[in-house]
């Protein structure tokens, strides 16, 4: 294989893939991301078994071939080379070697062959369809931070991707929790969609793919199976394995009677708790809401750090009511407010509060709150 | 210090342990008196013995046995073993059951053998740990830089408390002996030097109810004498280690180079250099006391069914769970422990999301890791704890999902209501309930300083 290639454009293909390569893995390969060559262009293949990113773009191959070298070395390598430079990629030269030359530089790779890079089997996806990059990426950021890491709980390790029924309406949600907070974030279901198996997509994918379209204007293809899910966006396309399990009930977890609605100023609210919980602190870990009729004062206490007190405008009707939530986790919440109002519906200190935000009504939270 | 504030610091010219009388200030030529000019007692602490030494060690004599014999003076006059059941060990030995060559941590048959008229009593982990508190509360009236090392020993840091008490450290630690004594009714042994390393060695020197001090100019002439096995951190590896290659006593380390240690046993022959030699710079620290909270259980015979462990796993966790609530702690982690008749431990720990003090919840955490372990292999021993404990405010959140932990939590909380008022057996869960009598746990002493009401 020999090929000469743009630093810009190689700089930028390897970014998309090589985030996915752990920076420890126990099978060497693993390490190593794929460079295929053929025709006039180059495929950059990186997997960790359960994910494969691949990018392609156009280069000058003398020699089509293929080879694999470590993903973050040639990473490093490429980015530290200067801007608009030439590099060219040649395993002629010497056996089990990649040489890299750029200008005056050269390095030479270690490779492993091309036949050991594992291949994800490449399944029917019988459903397809396609989505805004900034739709998707406003249902991630709405529900990524609810995804839970307890081990046991496996199923709830990603985000719960499926089409429902909103009063007549078909929605494609998605829905994240870890028991302690729920995410429920949904749009109009797009075409094609009709009929999409329910999936959860694994914390990992929903990071990988969430890179991937920053900064995209464009759509995002969506192809999924119940075992698999492909996002190809412009050159690049993410396969992810989802995770085999069954994602709880979530509609038991949202309370139907909670009647003493809260509103508050989204973004003075989440700032205010955002300073208040600077007091909190792992080992007490609780923000207070005493809630009056046109108040709401917000209050946190540690034995080691001290006290935070902070009022901010509120409005309620019903009888005057304390509350304690975790800091960090109403802060997850309110920060993801981008209305100008925040809404809490609660039924009392102890049950579960569902979060509103006042702009955007695909949006839901419930939130569990904690004894103060 | 200069000696003109000197007059004003008891103890300068030395004192009398007994009645804690001072000396009279003599001519250093002239031989010093060999008992108390007030109470006759020969128990006189000398001026050039601890001049300028601060760093103490304090430990309680024969501990679970002297509490034992205070409350029952009965027992006063024999060997008493405190320590569990068939398979226990002795965990204190009176100083009588000592003459017979009965020792701490010595399997319970064989101190049997050894001393047969011994009254053997189960520990009382409750009254141990009160009066273990008293003490520590007397130690820190002295001052504040008490670490306490276990439920009967600590270290305590007496620089600069001569104006305060108007004293010479020795003489304030052998007031608080005195007042140890009076006041909680056992004898303590007083170890005092310029490191802790040595303050723990002389501790162990006047045994019971002594004082020992070694001074800087001492130390060599003290170390030398004594076997490598003293050296804190030389254990039966280290010491084999150490006579394969010819080197039976410390003097031997003192006449070696720091190089020649360390390039024979790397860091830990820094170590060997320095503490031969008396170096220590270990500061005397102020800790947490509560680390973690665990039970754990000896069987009276090997179990290698799951079901019967599981059940026994289940009673720790309610006892762990019980003390976590009553002393107000919840924990971040839940370890496992397994002993197989082997005698190989096993431990295995899971962090949680948020702390616990549910016996449910340790259970179910601790419950997977017993699971894997049942592989048909015996176990002797089953414990379990939980550890970086934090304030129980926060803990035990409710889950969204698993609306019915949220009821076993409450129902949990009632039993311990019920129990609260009844007493600990008014009621119990079925799987405890199911434990045969045979199977019922001994308690190990040593790792449940507090059964009470359990």
């Amino acid at each position: 294989m020999k090929l000469v290639i743009d630093r810009n454009g190689l700089l930028k293909s390897l970014a998309h893939v090589q985030s996915v390569v752990e920076r420890r893995n126990t099978i060497p390969i693993l390490s190593n991301i794929l460079i295929d060559a053929t025709g006039d262009a180059v495929t950059l293949t990186a997997t960790d078994l359960e994910i494969a990113v691949l990018d392609s773009l156009d280069a000058q191959v003398m020699t089509p071939g293929a080879t694999t070298v470590p993903a973050h070395t040639l990473f490093d390598i490429v980015r530290k080379l200067p801007d608009g430079s030439e590099i060219c990629l040649d395993t002629t030269e010497a056996e089990g070697r990649l040489t890299l030359s750029a200008g005056r530089s050269r390095f030479a790779l270690s490779c492993l062959p091309r036949d050991d890079f594992p291949v994800m089997a490449d399944d029917s996806l019988p459903t397809s369809f396609e989505l805004a990059a900034k739709e998707l990426a406003r249902l991630v950021d709405k529900a990524r931070f609810a995804i839970s890491t307890e081990e046991t709980r496996y199923y709830l390790n990603g985000i719960y991707l499926h089409a429902a029924d909103q009063d007549g309406d078909a929605m494609l949600r998605a829905v994240a929790t870890d028991g302690h907070r729920l995410a429920l974030v949904q749009m109009a279901l797009p075409h094609g969609a009709e009929g999409m198996p329910d999936v959860i997509v694994p914390r990992k994918t929903v990071t990988e793919i969430r890179k991937l379209i920053d900064d995209v204007s464009g759509t995002v293809q969506i192809a999924l199976s119940d075992t698999k899910i492909k996002f190809s966006v412009g050159s690049v396309t993410l396969t992810s394995k989802l995770i085999d399990g069954t994602f709880p009930d979530y509609n038991r977890v949202i309370p139907e009677g909670n009647d003493k609605i809260l509103k508050v100023d989204g973004a003075s609210f989440a700032a205010a708790v955002d300073r208040v919980s600077t007091i909190s602190t792992e080992k007490s870990r609780a923000v207070k809401l005493a809630i009056g009729t046109d108040a709401v004062e917000l209050s946190a206490n540690s034995p080691d750090a001290g006290s935070a007190v902070e009022e901010i405008a509120a409005s309620y009707g019903a009888e005057p009511l304390e509350v304690g939530f975790n800091a960090k986790y109403l802060l997850d919440i309110t920060t993801q407010i981008e209305g100008d109002e925040a809404e809490f519906v609660m039924a009392d200190s102890g049950s579960p509060t569902i979060v509103r935000d006042g702009e955007d009504d695909g949006a839901l939270y419930v939130l569990m709150p904690m004894r103060v | 210090m200069a000696p003109k504030l000197d007059h004003n610091i008891e103890g300068t010219n030395g004192f009398c342990r007994t009645c804690l009388t001072d000396l009279p200030p003599r001519d250093t030529s002239a031989p010093a008196p060999p008992r108390c000019p007030n109470c006759h007692s020969p128990r006189l602490v000398k001026p050039e013995q601890v001049a300028g030494l601060s760093i103490a060690h304090i430990d309680c004599d024969a501990f679970y046995a002297a509490i034992e014999k205070r409350d029952n003076p009965d027992l006063a006059t024999k060997p008493v073993l405190i320590g569990g059941g068939v398979r226990g060990v002795v965990s204190t030995a009176c100083y009588i059951a000592r003459v017979d060559g009965v020792h701490s941590a010595m399997p319970m048959f064989q101190a049997r053998k050894l001393c047969p008229d011994a009254v053997i009593i189960k520990p009382n982990m409750g009254k141990y740990s009160a009066a273990g508190q008293q003490v520590r509360q007397l130690m820190e009236e002295v001052t504040p830089l008490v670490q306490p090392v276990s439920i009967d020993e600590a270290f305590l840091d007496l620089t600069g408390t001569e104006r305060l008490h108007g004293m010479v450290p020795a003489k304030t630690l052998c007031k608080l002996a005195k007042h140890i004594e009076d006041k909680v009714g056992i004898t303590v042994s007083i170890g005092l030097s310029h490191n802790k390393f040595l303050a723990k060695m002389a501790s162990d020197e006047d045994k019971p109810a002594g004082f020992f001090s070694i001074t800087s100019a001492q130390t060599r002439d003290y170390l030398s004498a004594k076997p490598v096995t003293a050296i804190w951190g030389v254990g039966k590896a280290m010491g084999k280690k150490l006579n394969r290659h010819g080197i039976t006593h410390v003097s031997q380390l003192q006449r070696m180079e720091q190089a020649e240690l360390v390039k024979q046993y790397g860091e830990f022959g820094l170590r060997l250099y320095n503490l031969s030699r008396g170096i220590d710079h270990r500061q005397v620290r102020k800790t947490d006391v509560v680390k973690s909270i665990s039970g754990e259980t000896t069987f009276n015979e090997d179990i290698a069914d799951q079901e019967r462990l599981e059940r026994l796993l289940w009673r720790q966790a309610e006892r762990v769970a019980s003390r976590a609530k009553k002393t107000g702690w919840a924990g971040y982690t839940v370890t496992l422990k397994l002993k197989d008749n082997q005698f190989k431990s096993i431990t295995r720990s899971k962090s949680l999301h948020d702390p616990t003090q549910l016996a449910d919840v340790i259970y179910r955490t601790a419950q997977p890791f017993l699971a894997k372990e049942c592989t048909g292999r015996k176990y002797r021993l089953l414990g379990v704890g939980i550890s970086n404990l934090v304030d129980p405010g926060d803990s035990d959140p409710q889950d969204l999902l698993d609306p019915d932990a949220a009821t076993r939590a409450k129902a949990e909380r009632a039993m311990d209501l019920v129990r609260n008022k009844f007493g600990k057996d008014a009621i119990e869960k079925g799987r405890s309930l199911s434990t045969s009598k045979q199977a019922l746990p001994e308690q190990n002493e040593d790792t449940d300083p507090d059964p009470r009401n359990l």
